[in-house]
């Protein structure tokens, strides 16, 4: 059976307005809307292609975190994914650890595949994929905006800094998905009463046997400087003195 | 003392000034000696580039023909294998080296330290989080090495009057061969590098068309710099991914940046917020671009644009 794992993480809404708590100890996600972090979802969403391509058989989202969790599993179901699995942990929450979990995993399941967003927009990391590519001596390929597999192999582009680079990486291995990969389909209300009885496994973190090593602490959590308010210009001979004055044109 | 290694990014014939901005940063961490390393093939030109950064102790040339792409499998474990040695190990914040510090991380299992924007100290520092909204002070463990990226926009780039010794090291490990490079497709520009820039001219998704797009060029090439775009207008293909500006594409930090018909989406604002002085031109007077610019200009960009145009020319 050829699998296809993906990572959905629990984050704050794209939409929401972060606040920083003034006490400097994280941001406020008290009544905050959370969401699959957008990333992943483009990742659901091929993961999903491939398979209704016929290069796959099963989809299994993979979620690690709170038992909250569940209900962004519960939407990649609703999308279309077969099951889904949770591994509850309210202490593993660095890159590290986290790809430590995806392993176990995958060495329960054999996927010919692990799909994970580039980045999850909270902290921003942009580490798991790689990590966990470096944990399996698996290729990776970062940074996706096409994907077409292959029997054992993908032939990949990546958006990078200077361009499209394509490259081909053995199967298994680890995509990671950028924004222009697709656009994920939207989820529809049978499919939500469908996906309550699809397979969802809870697994505690503890039993997993890792040893956590979070090798970097943070202190201090501060709202960014803002910049100066500006000027406004009535047209542009105004806005081209404005340069000269700071010497700029 | 703090040995700091710098992964060098360069495309067979150049070394990118994020390199150097690495070495700016590495050189706020006191009490640091700093190596550049460079894997390349035929790499002696590059070494050589190298070796002229300032604050180089030493280059180390890693020169083999597996080394002629950056692909991160094949980089990370050559990476590794000369890890031993530093206390901290370096990468820039670009697509380069976000591919290949984590996987450099995971090899010597210790977590990693992305987007450096401010040292603090040998082992503390400022990174941003949220797209930039909320700031975090991380502490490395003293006892581990520490693996970073830079974020370049942060930091200026080192004078280049440096005499650094150059050392060729061969390695000794397996290299995997499930990754092969096929090919790079990029929008060829004679105008500067976007991301080194001195100025840089964006348009939105107001220019409306790819064809419309060459008065941003023009008015570009007119002040000599760098052309860019928000992501409304590449995704919808009025320009080539390479010139998106923002969160997912490139943070800069030009002296100029001119954002022209962009409506400064939170996604957009920071991958500018380091610019010099930010001039919005935009016809809906409430676009959150004006929150944020030093010279806002409020009027319909194809009427405003030629007027410049001519004005600049005087």
């Amino acid at each position: 059976m050829r699998k296809i794992i993906v990572g959905l993480k629990r984050v704050i809404d794209y939409n929401v307005r972060v606040r920083v708590r003034s006490d400097g100890s994280g941001v406020e996600k008290e009544g905050v809307k959370m969401s699959i972090n957008p990333f992943d979802e483009i990742a659901l969403e091929e993961a999903l292609r491939i398979k209704e391509q016929g290069n796959a058989d099963e989809v299994i989202v993979l979620s690690i975190g709170s038992i909250e969790s569940q209900q962004q599993l519960r939407t990649g179901l609703a999308m279309g994914a077969d099951r889904a699995i949770l591994v509850n942990s309210e202490n593993a929450s660095d890159p590290l650890s986290i790809s430590k979990v995806f392993q176990k995993i995958i060495d329960q399941e054999n996927p010919i595949l692990v799909l994970l967003g580039k980045q999850a927009i909270d902290n921003d990391n942009n580490q798991t994929g790689q990590m966990l590519a470096a944990l399996l001596n698996w290729p990776q390929a970062t940074f996706a905006s096409e994907v077409k597999i292959n029997n054992d192999s993908a032939t990949v582009t990546r958006e990078i800094d200077s361009g499209l680079e394509t490259i081909s990486i053995a199967l298994p291995a680890i995509i990671t998905a950028d924004l222009r990969l697709n656009e994920p389909r939207y989820v529809k209300l049978p499919d939500i009463m469908k996906a309550k009885k699809k397979p969802l496994d809870v697994i505690n973190f503890d039993d997993l046997s890792i040893t956590i090593k979070n090798t970097i602490k943070t202190v201090n959590t501060e709202p960014p400087e803002q910049r100066q308010k500006g000027i406004m210009v009535e047209d542009v001979s105004a806005l081209v003195n404005e340069l000269k004055n700071k010497g700029l044109v | 003392m703090n040995k700091i290694l710098i992964i060098a990014e360069h495309n067979g014939i150049e070394i990118n000034s994020s390199t150097s901005k690495c070495v700016s940063c590495a050189a706020n961490i006191p009490d640091s000696q700093i190596d550049i390393a460079v894997f390349a093939k035929n790499g002696d030109e590059l070494a050589n580039q190298a070796s002229k950064i300032c604050n180089t102790n030493k280059v180390i040339l890693i020169d083999n023909d597996h080394n002629e792409n950056a692909l991160a499998a094949v980089i990370a474990p050559q990476i590794k294998a000369i890890a031993n040695d530093y206390t901290h190990i370096f990468g820039p914040s670009t697509t380069f080296g976000k591919d290949i510090m984590p996987r450099v991380a995971a090899l010597i299992d210790v977590n990693q330290i992305s987007d450096i924007m401010e040292v603090l100290d040998s082992h503390k520092f400022k990174r941003p989080t949220y797209a930039g909204n909320a700031i975090l002070t991380v502490e490395a463990d003293i006892a581990e090495t520490v693996v970073a990226t830079i974020r370049t926009a942060s930091f200026s780039a080192a004078t280049v009057d440096g005499n650094a010794v150059i050392e060729n090291e061969a390695l000794e490990i397996e290299i995997p061969s499930h990754t092969q490079y096929i090919s790079l497709h990029s929008g060829k520009s004679d105008r500067p590098d976007l991301q080194t820039a001195k100025k840089v001219v964006s348009g939105g998704r107001a220019l409306a068309s790819e064809e419309n797009f060459k008065i941003i060029y023009d008015l570009a090439d007119t002040l000599d710099a760098g052309a860019g775009a928000s992501r409304a207008a590449v995704d919808a293909g009025y320009v080539p991914n390479e010139m998106q500006v923002g969160q997912t594409g490139k943070i800069i930090a030009p002296d100029l940046y001119l954002a022209i018909g962009i409506s400064g989406a939170i996604q957009h604002l920071t991958g500018i917020k380091d610019a010099g002085t930010i001039v919005a031109i935009n016809k809906d007077e409430d676009a959150p671009i004006f929150e944020v610019a030093d010279i806002g200009l409020v009027g319909d960009l194809f009427k405003v644009i030629p007027e410049l145009q001519s004005e600049l020319k005087k």
